[in-house]
Order: C-alpha cells, then structure tokens, then sequence
C-alpha cells in the first residue's frame, strides 16, 4: 500500500520548516496543504484538537504534531541510507537536548523583539546571548552533529529566514554577532532540502511588516 | 556489562516530579546508581557545572557522560539498559508517548496548578480549563490498564511522577477535588493501578511532606 503523506504547514513557519526539511532529505512524498490561521481547517481542528496549531504530520490518516516529534517520528519511519540523528544512545539524547534548548530559548525570545512593544532590545540582546551558545556548541564543526546534517541543523535553520525581522525590528546585526552560525546557515541552504524548504527573507520580512501595520 | 554504583549518578530533588520519574526508571531497569540530593534553592557548584544551560534537576551521569532533561535522560535509560522497556518499538506509538508527554510537562503542569494558584479569572474557570486539559488524558488512557498498556512505560512515568504524587498534593492542599471518580474514572483507575506498583509507591515523595512542599511553591506562585 502506498503511503499517503499529508503536511498540514503555514509557508512562514520556522517550525513546519522542519517537518518540510525531513521529508525532503528523506525522499518521502508528500501533499502540503497551506493552512490559513485565521480560519484553520476541520482537518487541522481534527487532526491536532489539543494545540489547533501547525505542523500536523498525517501519515495514513493519523496524525503526528510537534514539529521536532515529527522530525524522530520521519527518521524512524523512514530509516533509508541517511540518519538525522545518531545511533549512540548518548549522542542522541546530546542533539536532542539542543533541539529541546532550541525550541525553550529561540522562538519564545525572538518573538518579543516583534510581537511585544517595549521589549525589543532587552529581547534582541537576550537572542544574541542565545545565538552565541548555540554557536559555541556548533565550535569549528560542519554541522551541528559533525560532518553530517541532521536534527539540530534541521530544529534551528528554519529560523535563518527570520533572522532578517529579528535584525530589523532589534535594530542589532546577527550576521556581524554571530559570524560562525550565519557561516553554518549558509552551508545549509546549499542542501536542496533546505533552499526549497526557507522562503526568502525579503519576503518574511515583508509578511510581518504587513502584520504590524507597517507596510 | 559491569554496572557499579559509582557509573550511575543522579542529582535530584525530592520533591521534583522530573526527579522521581528518572527514579522509577532506574529501578524499573535494575540499575544501581549514586543519588545526590540538591539544594535547589542554593545550587551546588557540581549541579552549576554539570548543567550549566538549565541549572536544574534532573542531571544524570553514567560512565562521566551528562544528561539533563526529564524526557532525554529517560530515553537514554530505556536505550541503555533494554531490560523492561519503557517506550514502545512502533514510531507512531513512540510519537504518540513523546507527544503525550510534552503536554503533561508543559502544558498540564502549568495550567493545573499554577494557573488554579493564580485563578485570575476566578476559580471556577480555573478549574475548569484544567479540566479541559486532564480530560484528554481520560481519553488516552481509557480501556487500559496503564498508559503504556499491561505494564507502566514513558507517559505512565511521566505523568506519575506529576499527576497523582505532585499536582495532587497541591490540590489536596488548596481543597480542590479536580479529578472526581464520578468524572474521571479512567484516570482514578490509573492511579489506583499506579499505587499497586512497587517501584511507583518507592519512588514518590511522602504525602504531607509534598503537600506542604506544595502549598509553599503555591505561595511563591501568588507573590510572582
């Protein structure tokens, strides 16, 4: 039986980026439907009732939510010639705990710099210090995990195409901060998965100007 | 596989719910370990340096390699030792305990008591969106003797650990009956299952300590 794969997505999601970059590294076909938060869908409201929220994974009708979930969830279901994450049980529980750093530090930070008034610069300078660690545990290596791409790449690129509306709204420079992670960033968007998977960032920039009234 | 106590290390707390449910899996799989009881208020140089990123408790050791994280620390264990699993072999069975889990720690955890403390909509609705939340955990576990099936496994040790033997104590200290038998059978049939496992009843704070322990976090809560 063939597999059906549906990715219930918001384009702009750093989070559904993910689910998007596993897939494609792993070769799975798939459909993506384009939710409309202000008017989400019966199957998304079906398929996740507990967080009403993107990305929902649906492999043959069932679904699978929360986007590094889904990442181990493809990786293990989908084992083929190439692992997004390592074997060695210590390894794993490594690149898994800075997935889990990831998710706590990053998103929940960078919104305040755009989504809450008064707060971009005590936010912005809190992403810098955040970015830096991350940098730190990234060191002189290719990707997070060595030499190959894998789940720490995959949980924090998504965030590569936003770092345009961190930059403008914070009014800071990550590229001259963080040098090393926009090196590594740039590295990833030479991989297919990742360049058809981030939109431009003129065009994330553009879509949260728009939301704030600003264009 | 030599397995000396010195290999195995836990910091924990004894209150912690991450902390006992890292406890009850050791146990679960046999292994000896050293426990090291941290003053969470007043850190030790040891928790600071071995965690360093979060600063908190849980933090496992074994064989001089550090893991922190509730979730990640028991992975590894079931990975480790693969005596008694805890997690299921199937991906979307796995997925589904991983998901589960998180909305236990971050999701139940907060809105059911933190949320009840604070009642800034009052404390009926407070209740109630707590309700809302415990109810889909009803509809997991209906049917079944333990999340995990016949024998207890992630979600059981997760949601154990914070459920009957933490977030309870709290209630029970504020005089909230938020899981009634009449509304939540599957759940009071859970614990009870729950409290007939040795290795679960070995592993939990004792009751009025944890009560007051509770209580005292809850005033910390209302002063934030």
């Amino acid at each position: 039986m063939a597999d059906e794969v549906i990715l219930l997505d918001l384009w702009a999601s750093m989070f559904g980026m993910r689910t998007r970059i596993a897939l494609a590294e792993k070769k799975v076909k798939y459909e993506y439907r384009e939710e409309d938060l202000e008017n989400k869908s019966s199957l998304l409201l079906e398929m996740n009732p507990v967080h009403k929220k993107i990305p929902v994974l649906i492999h043959n009708g069932k679904p699978v939510c929360e986007s590094l979930i889904q990442v181990e969830y493809i990786d293990e279901t989908w084992p083929g010639e190439t692992s997004l994450l390592p074997s060695d049980p210590y390894q794993r529980a490594h690149a898994r705990f800075w997935g889990d750093f990831i998710d706590k530090k990053v998103n929940v930070t960078a919104r305040r710099i755009w989504a809450t008034k008064g707060e971009e610069k005590e936010a912005s300078s809190e992403l810098i210090e955040i970015l830096k660690t991350l940098e730190a545990e990234l060191g002189d290596k290719r990707y997070f995990g060595g030499e190959t791409f894998g789940y720490v790449d995959i949980a924090l690129i998504g965030f590569y195409s936003w770092f345009g509306v961190y930059d403008k709204f914070g009014n800071i420079s990550i590229e001259s901060e963080c040098s090393k992670l926009i090196a590594w960033a740039k590295r990833c968007m030479q991989r297919e998965s990742v360049a058809k998977a981030l939109p431009e960032t003129e065009k994330v920039t553009t879509f949260i100007s728009q939301c704030l009234g600003l264009e | 596989m030599a397995n000396n106590e010195e290999d195995v290390k836990l910091l924990g707390f004894w209150a912690s719910p991450f902390s006992g449910r890292v406890k009850m899996a050791l146990k679960l799989k046999g292994v000896s370990y050293e426990y090291l009881e941290q003053d969470i208020v007043n850190k030790s140089a040891l928790l600071l340096e071995l965690n360093p990123v979060f600063k908190k408790v849980p933090v496992l050791v074994h064989k001089g390699q550090i893991l922190a994280e509730s979730h990640l620390i028991l992975e590894y264990i079931d990975q480790t030792w693969k005596n008694n699993p805890i997690l299921p072999q199937d991906p979307y069975e796995k997925a589904m305990a991983r998901f589960w889990a998180k909305f236990v720690d971050e999701q139940v955890g907060p809105v059911c008591f933190k949320s009840v403390v604070k009642a800034d909509k009052g404390i009926e609705v407070a209740i109630e969106e707590a309700q809302e939340l415990i109810t889909f955990l009803e509809k997991e576990v209906a049917g079944k003797d333990f999340f995990g099936g016949k024998t207890i496994g992630f979600l059981d040790l997760v949601a154990g650990s914070m459920i009957p033997f933490c977030l309870a104590r709290g209630w029970e200290g504020m005089g909230i009956d938020m899981i009634p038998e009449e509304k939540f059978p599957e759940l009071n049939r859970w614990i009870r299952n729950l409290n007939d496992i040795e290795i679960v009843r070995e592993c939990i704070p004792q009751r009025e300590k944890q009560i007051e322990h509770m209580m005292k976090v809850a005033e910390r809560i209302k002063l934030a």
